[in-house]
């Protein structure tokens, strides 16, 4: 079983490798069963880790009675406080709402009625929009501004390379957002500022993609070391054969 | 009752959900649970949609035949067969972890693989030091992988020994780089990105972004 599953991923790899030649019909076989295969694997994963535990559960308990314990997963705030188990009640079946509510997705095949959908996609937004809003008040705003800004409430107790790290943040920040600034044309003052602020974008980039290839060069390290040993493998399968 | 009931729901759902974040309260929390948990239910249905729209589209290109008839076939082949190998055995999802470490990770990790070959040849289009940004560009990115790479460690080791440099300087220089002038540019973005993202969260909550609701009614 494990030679089977060695030669599977080996085939399945040239395959996308022969794209480096140019794209054939081997590397679009294996495309499109990647796509249907991770297709497949989303819609397993939305039924079992979905559909089941946070619809049929209790949709089933409620018709039967039955009293089951659940588990809230706190994704967003605490994460120390990841699980909280309780015991459910009756009113669990108030599943039925959001079920109904999702339902109204296949309204769109009834022309008639198409103008239901939107009803899940307001509870989707508005509630997604909401989540979202002090969030990204909290993590994009305040915590950028307190990160460049927090140094100088203890200067005194910076090296001068920490005070000119400090410093050398507020002027790259400040310049990178006047670059985006476009209220006011870039003139004079506010051009040279932006100018500063392109060298700090273009160094950021610069930074991200160097990350980017070491990470993807990382990745195709892997599959060579992964083909090396698939290679050995069949060495050792041809020897064992013909002596 | 086709337009403003949606956009009423909209901003009730909106104003209760970034109110209740500045609650501490236990009942704030349990709006919160119970709102994350809706989210999650709606979301299944969500994705039944595009999943039969995939399989929609792909049903008929294969019935319509042509070239493409029989990579759609694979694609189809590859979904139910996952789906099946799932419910053939569904306790010890034996089949189901099979497909999933020997079909998609190999493909996963080698498609992302492949844009290494593809980012080399951009950086080559790219990196060409003619102006002061892309030679910033350049060198930021060069001094990012060579902090990165193990080899430099041995090399720098071994001329800090020989010309009595100080040791380690690559790698200090590379996070001197992502740590200052990286992140400057980042805060930025993210402070950009911020603001944005709440403009665009009000707007919605509002009403007046009403473009996801459609036109008719």
């Amino acid at each position: 079983m494990e030679a089977i599953s060695m030669w599977v991923a080996a085939i399945l790899t040239l395959c996308i490798y022969s794209f480096l030649y140019k794209d054939n019909p081997f590397y679009k076989f294996a495309e499109h069963l990647f796509v249907g295969v991770a297709m497949g694997y989303s819609a397993v994963l939305t039924f079992r880790d979905g559909f089941i535990p946070y619809v049929w559960k209790y949709l089933k308990a409620g018709i039967v009675g039955e009293r089951i314990s659940y588990a809230v997963v706190d994704l967003w705030r605490d994460t120390a406080e990841v699980f909280v188990l309780r015991q459910t009640e009756p009113e669990r079946l108030l599943v039925i709402l959001p079920t109904i509510i999702g339902l109204c997705f296949f309204a769109r095949f009834i022309p008639r009625i198409s103008w239901l959908v939107r009803y899940p996609i307001a509870f989707t937004l508005g509630l997604g929009t909401g989540i979202a809003l002090p969030l990204g008040l909290q993590m994009n705003i305040y915590q950028q501004m307190y990160g460049t800004l927090s140094p100088f409430g203890m200067i005194s107790k910076l090296s001068p390379f920490q005070i000119f790290n400090a410093v050398l943040m507020l002027v790259g920040v400040v310049c990178t957002l006047t670059y985006f600034f476009f209220s006011a044309e870039h003139r004079g003052g506010i051009r040279w500022v932006s100018r500063i602020g392109v060298i700090f974008l273009m160094i950021g980039f610069g930074s991200a993609f160097g990350n980017t290839v070491m990470g993807r060069v990382s990745l195709l390290i892997g599959r060579m070391f992964f083909l090396r040993d698939w290679v050995n493998e069949v060495i050792r399968e041809v020897s064992a054969i013909f002596g | 009752m086709r337009q403003r009931i949606p956009l009423i729901i909209c901003f009730i759902c909106g104003l209760t959900m970034a109110v209740q974040f500045f609650i501490p309260h236990q009942y704030s929390q349990a709006v919160y649970s119970e709102a994350v948990n809706w989210l999650r239910v709606i979301g299944v249905f969500g994705f039944v949609i595009g999943f039969g729209t995939l399989i929609n589209i792909h049903v008929r290109r294969v019935m319509r035949g042509g070239a493409n008839a029989p990579y759609s076939l694979v694609l189809l082949l590859g979904l139910f067969g996952t789906i099946i190998a799932w419910l053939i055995d569904r306790e010890k999802e034996r089949f189901f972890d099979w497909i999933f470490y020997n079909v998609q990770m190999p493909l996963d990790s080698t498609i992302f693989s492949l844009l290494a070959f593809f980012i080399v040849s951009a950086a080559y289009r790219a990196f060409r030091a003619r102006t002061l940004e892309a030679t910033l560009l350049l060198v930021a990115a060069v001094l990012v992988m060579i902090g990165n790479i193990p080899i430099t460690d041995v090399v720098w080791g071994w001329l800090a020994e020989k010309l009595g440099l100080k040791e380690g300087l690559p790698g200090e220089v590379k996070d001197w780089i992502l740590a200052v002038p990286n992140m400057a540019s980042r805060r930025a973005i993210y402070l950009g990105v911020g603001l944005g993202g709440v403009a665009q969260s009000l707007k919605i909550i509002l009403g007046i972004e009403r473009a996801h609701f459609g036109g008719g009614g």
